[in-house]
């Protein structure tokens, strides 16, 4: 993986990062990389409440933040903004008004490389809209001037569109410290859990390839 | 903690908050991947928090999963599929649905005061 100069990572809810993302950060932190990470929400329209339950619609946002300041602290984030939109309501904002935080986000900390979603290919109303509202952001700057972008695509028809992912970052290194983020997410992550752990034991081909591979997307403008 | 629904709890805390101001939250929801998982399946849902509203009469019917119905000045509020119940530090009623892997898939609260 290439020696970056800052990392920018924006994604709506906490956990985003956990599964597709979580061992390039980690990897980012260790080469002596600052990362941030931009977290627009709480995940308060969470579903996972347990059963029996261990939490309700009023607390659950309280639990998935103390989670998300865990897994930053786990992958070594020493910057996690947390920037209090509410689930599932980015793509109802003002467009402007969201440009105008990545913007001011990016002049602030001059990422050589930002990750986010792709807009139009990562499924979740919320993905879509920051990765849009990323993507337009950096899209003004003028071409020299603009850090690498590199998205999370996970549609159906993601790679049919697309083509294959052109970054694919090897993180087996740092699997331990993965698995670890992915485990503070508990409310989230638990019922999954169970069965990352047996594939683990079987060490599942399959499986550790799509653990110890990250993929993504260089968005092209 | 949420339990599962007490009929007679349920229907006392709706009458406590009967002929006030008070703040609704109401959602269903499928969840945002349904589509994704399962390309025929039609996604819908419905949102509102801090609807501030007066109802006159409330009640919670059905062998459970549960309806509870609000009849509020102008119109009605229900909800379908309420499992489980709960009324917090705050005094909140909080009620909601979960289906059988402990998904919240309905929700209904009411409050004296705005929720966060």
């Amino acid at each position: 993986m290439e020696k970056e100069r800052q990392v920018l990572v924006v994604f709506p809810h906490p956990d985003d990062e956990a599964f597709g993302v979580s061992g390039t950060i980690a990897t980012h932190v260790q080469n002596g990389t600052p990362v941030t990470y931009a977290c627009l929400t709480l995940g308060e329209m969470g579903r996972n409440m347990g059963n029996p339950p261990f939490t309700n619609r009023e607390n659950l946002p309280i639990i998935r933040k103390k989670e998300l300041q865990d897994a930053a602290a786990i992958m070594g984030i020493q910057d996690l903004r947390m920037l209090g939109f509410r689930d599932k309501t980015i793509e109802f904002e003002e467009e402007d008004k969201m440009d105008a935080i990545f913007d001011s986000l990016i002049q602030e900390l001059n990422p050589s490389l930002i990750i986010t979603f792709y807009p139009g290919y990562s499924v979740h109303p919320d993905h879509e809209a920051t990765g849009a509202a990323v993507v337009r952001t950096v899209g003004r700057m003028p071409a020299e001037k603009r850090p690498k972008l590199h998205c999370v695509a996970f549609s159906n028809n993601c790679v049919e569109e697309l083509g294959e992912a052109d970054i694919i970052n090897y993180i087996a290194p740092v699997s331990d410290t993965k698995i670890a983020t992915i485990k503070a997410h508990r409310s989230q992550t638990e019922l999954m859990f169970a069965n990352i752990e047996a594939n683990q034991n079987d060490t599942d081909p399959k499986f550790m390839a799509w653990l110890e591979n990250e993929r993504f997307w260089t968005y092209k403008f | 903690m949420m339990k599962p629904i007490e009929l007679e709890k349920v229907q006392k805390a709706i009458e406590q908050m009967a002929d006030k101001d008070v703040y609704l939250h109401l959602e269903t929801t499928n969840g945002a991947y349904a589509s994704h998982f399962d390309e025929t399946f039609f996604s819908s849902g419905a949102y509102i928090r801090n609807a501030l509203v007066r109802y006159e009469t409330g009640k919670i019917t059905g062998p459970g999963p549960y309806r509870v119905g609000l009849k509020i000045s102008l119109g009605w509020v229900y909800a379908e599929g309420i499992t489980h119940f709960e009324i917090d530090e705050n005094n909140r009623l909080l009620l909601a649905g979960h289906d059988y892997k402990g998904k919240l898939a309905v929700a209904l609260e009411l409050s004296h005061t705005p929720f966060d």
